[in-house]
């Protein structure tokens, strides 16, 4: 068995509002192996981003906490770090790239300032050879004439090009995980997949883990070895990319997989696409039992009672529900 | 930054203070009394001498033809004549500028140094006894007017601590160290009362700027990099927080030039401020005129300062 890089287990990042606590994160359990791809995937609201910023401890505390659970990177738990002790492992071990690439840069430094920002930081060069190392990292990322581009400005670059200089920044000091938090989510569908082969090409050379946030699960299907479904902060199932397509337990996967729009299937007047009904539920003092039981048509008297734990249903599938 | 940009900036801000001229002049023109109006309750002069006096000086001229005039005596260097002062209205001016212009500078210097951090420590924990105990006091600074904290500082410090002369004195007899001594402790008194004036608005708008910047997603990105907390706040927040404030800084200096007009007065000091209020007084016209057209000068030359400097902060404007 591959070693495993984070082990995430039982976590719980809550935030304090004036409305209540939001269990944003409610029991979370992650694994991630050296040089694997795992997607978390579920819908807007379910604690993807949550779960990630948390492993980089990039939460705003307060009003964030973690309520509880261990974040284990190489069997050391990061949750009682200080500041300067996840500063050593920010970056250098593990990067993260965010969603929207037009406002992750900061506007008034080049482009190269900021990646030669963290190779200087880490790798203690100077800055001339830093801003070397940013336009051989540009250079990667199939940005055309990098040596001129470093000097530019993030507003002179597209979407697009913008997400792969956030991708050579995280890249720049070889990081054993990248976490991806739905890198493709605001650019148009051709960068899309440009930015995906980007990151595949990346996770070769580089031989990197990566942590693919998304609710595309297309993009899970391409990318993926292992996903992790969530669902309203916990999670519900997690399996094999093959086991989660081809045989999906819970309602919840199941419906999400109905829901991906299909070239091969006929389409008739009467044939529509088909969606889960209803909305993720408030994750203000949620009730006990089943978060997915509102929506789910095969809901009985027990769903309500108690939430089912995750429980093993194949080697490596594990799912949440009585079912 | 291109010179270019600088130069065609300053041809652009001909046209502008030409207006202004003229706006200025008639206004003044328009105001009641003149010069040798204080002649004609002087029974020594007749009013033939009184007649002749205002038609030598053209007072009597329609207004176009008295600011045309006046435009190319400007034109050619020449400011007017003091009627109350008897010295050139040039010469005058630039005796009491100087002044002016160093308790200006000092007090925006105090107001800005003292601004930003508090105003960034404020917002980095808001909410805190800190960001209380300062947002209290840029309240207390931008409430109260310069002329009732002038008195208040005054009273304790002149009166009774006596520790500051209250009027500043222009003829100073000491020399070296003690010269410079004196004016630094007379000056101040009316620099921390226009200064902490200024570094209350300044305190709330660097606040609020600062919190605004600092949920952006790049200073997410920042931390994300490992940079260390305190970098994270000066490197990729100050910066960008920065940019609104500077705009502040400029549009307030008219209304500074008005609150410095005030304070010279409380002080006594012989700036350009008590000079018009004199001149005004005494309706000294080529004074005021004078006086008022150097104040719409540096207003102007500050904004072209304001704009080189948005340029400098951020790279997205351009100077085209």
């Amino acid at each position: 068995m591959a070693e495993t890089l984070l082990d995430i287990r039982g976590l719980k990042t809550w935030f304090k509002t004036e409305d209540g606590m939001v269990r944003a994160v409610d029991g979370v359990d992650l694994r991630i192996d050296r040089g694997e791809t795992v997607g978390v995937v579920g819908e807007s609201g379910c604690g993807k981003t949550v779960t990630a910023r948390s492993v980089l401890k990039l939460i705003d505390m307060p009003p964030g906490r973690f309520e509880a659970g261990t974040i284990l990177w190489q069997g050391r738990d990061l949750i009682p770090l200080d500041q300067d002790e996840m500063n050593q492992i920010r970056a250098r071990e593990i990067a993260i790239i965010f969603q929207e690439p037009m406002t992750s840069l900061n506007p008034v430094y080049t482009v190269g300032d900021q990646i030669a920002e963290v190779i200087a930081l880490h790798q203690k060069l100077s800055p001339k050879q830093a801003m070397a190392g940013a336009a051989e990292m540009l250079r990667l990322v199939n940005i055309p004439n990098p040596q001129k581009r470093v000097h530019d400005y993030p507003h002179q670059f597209s979407g697009g090009m913008r997400q792969r200089v956030m991708i050579a920044m995280a890249l720049s000091c070889q990081p054993k995980l990248l976490i991806a938090d739905e890198p493709t989510t605001a650019l148009d569908v051709t960068i899309q997949a440009q930015i995906l082969e980007l990151m595949q090409e990346m996770k070769e050379k580089f031989g990197m883990a990566i942590m693919l946030i998304t609710h595309a699960m297309g993009v899970v299907a391409e990318t993926c070895q292992r996903v992790t479904v969530m669902y309203a902060g916990k999670v519900v199932e997690e399996a094999p990319v093959e086991a989660l397509f081809g045989d999906p337990r819970h309602p919840y996967t199941q419906g999400l997989i109905r829901s991906i729009p299909r070239i091969d299937r006929a389409v008739s007047r009467q044939a529509r696409l088909e969606s889960i009904q209803g909305t993720v539920p408030s994750l203000l003092n949620p009730p006990p039992g089943c978060r997915f039981a509102a929506r789910c048509r095969f809901a009985t008297d027990v769903c309500t009672q108690a939430m089912p734990p995750l429980k093993e249903v194949a080697p490596g599938h594990r799912v949440a529900c009585v079912l | 930054m291109s010179r270019q940009y600088v130069i065609r900036r300053m041809l652009i801000a001909i046209p502008s203070l030409l207006g202004i001229s003229v706006i200025l002049f008639t206004i003044l023109a328009m105001a009641p009394g003149d010069p040798f109006e204080e002649l004609a309750t002087n029974p020594a002069i007749p009013p033939e001498v009184r007649q002749a006096l205002r038609t030598k000086f053209g007072l009597d001229d329609p207004v176009w033809q008295r600011y045309l005039h006046w435009l190319s005596a400007m034109v050619q260097g020449d400011w007017g004549f003091s009627f109350q002062s008897r010295m050139d209205v040039d010469t005058l001016i630039l005796q009491r500028l100087p002044v002016t212009l160093i308790v200006i500078g000092a007090s925006q210097i105090l107001a800005i140094s003292v601004a930003i951090p508090v105003g960034v420590l404020a917002a980095i924990r808001p909410y805190s006894v800190f960001d209380q105990v300062a947002s209290t006091f840029a309240m207390i600074g931008f409430s109260l007017p310069t002329f009732f904290t002038g008195l208040v500082l005054i009273l304790i410090f002149s009166i009774q601590l006596d520790w500051l002369p209250f009027v500043y004195r222009a003829d100073i007899h000491a020399t070296g160290w003690a010269f410079y001594w004196e004016h630094l402790k007379q000056s101040i008194m009316p620099v921390v009362v226009l200064g902490l004036a200024q570094a209350g608005t300044l305190v709330r708008f660097m606040r609020s700027s600062v919190l605004d910047v600092i949920r952006l997603d790049y200073v997410t990105t920042a931390r994300s990099k490992g940079i260390g907390e305190r970098k994270v706040i000066v490197k990729h927040v100050v910066r960008n927080a920065l940019i609104p404030v500077v705009t502040l800084v400029f549009l307030q200096l008219p209304a500074v030039f008005g609150g410095a007009i005030v304070t010279e007065q409380i002080f006594r000091v012989p700036g350009i401020g008590s000079l018009l209020i004199a001149a005004i007084l005494a309706n000294d016209t080529p004074v005021v005129m004078g006086v008022t057209f150097v104040i719409a000068c540096l207003v102007v030359l500050f904004n072209l300062i304001a704009d080189i400097l948005y340029g400098w902060l951020d790279p997205r404007i351009s100077f085209r």
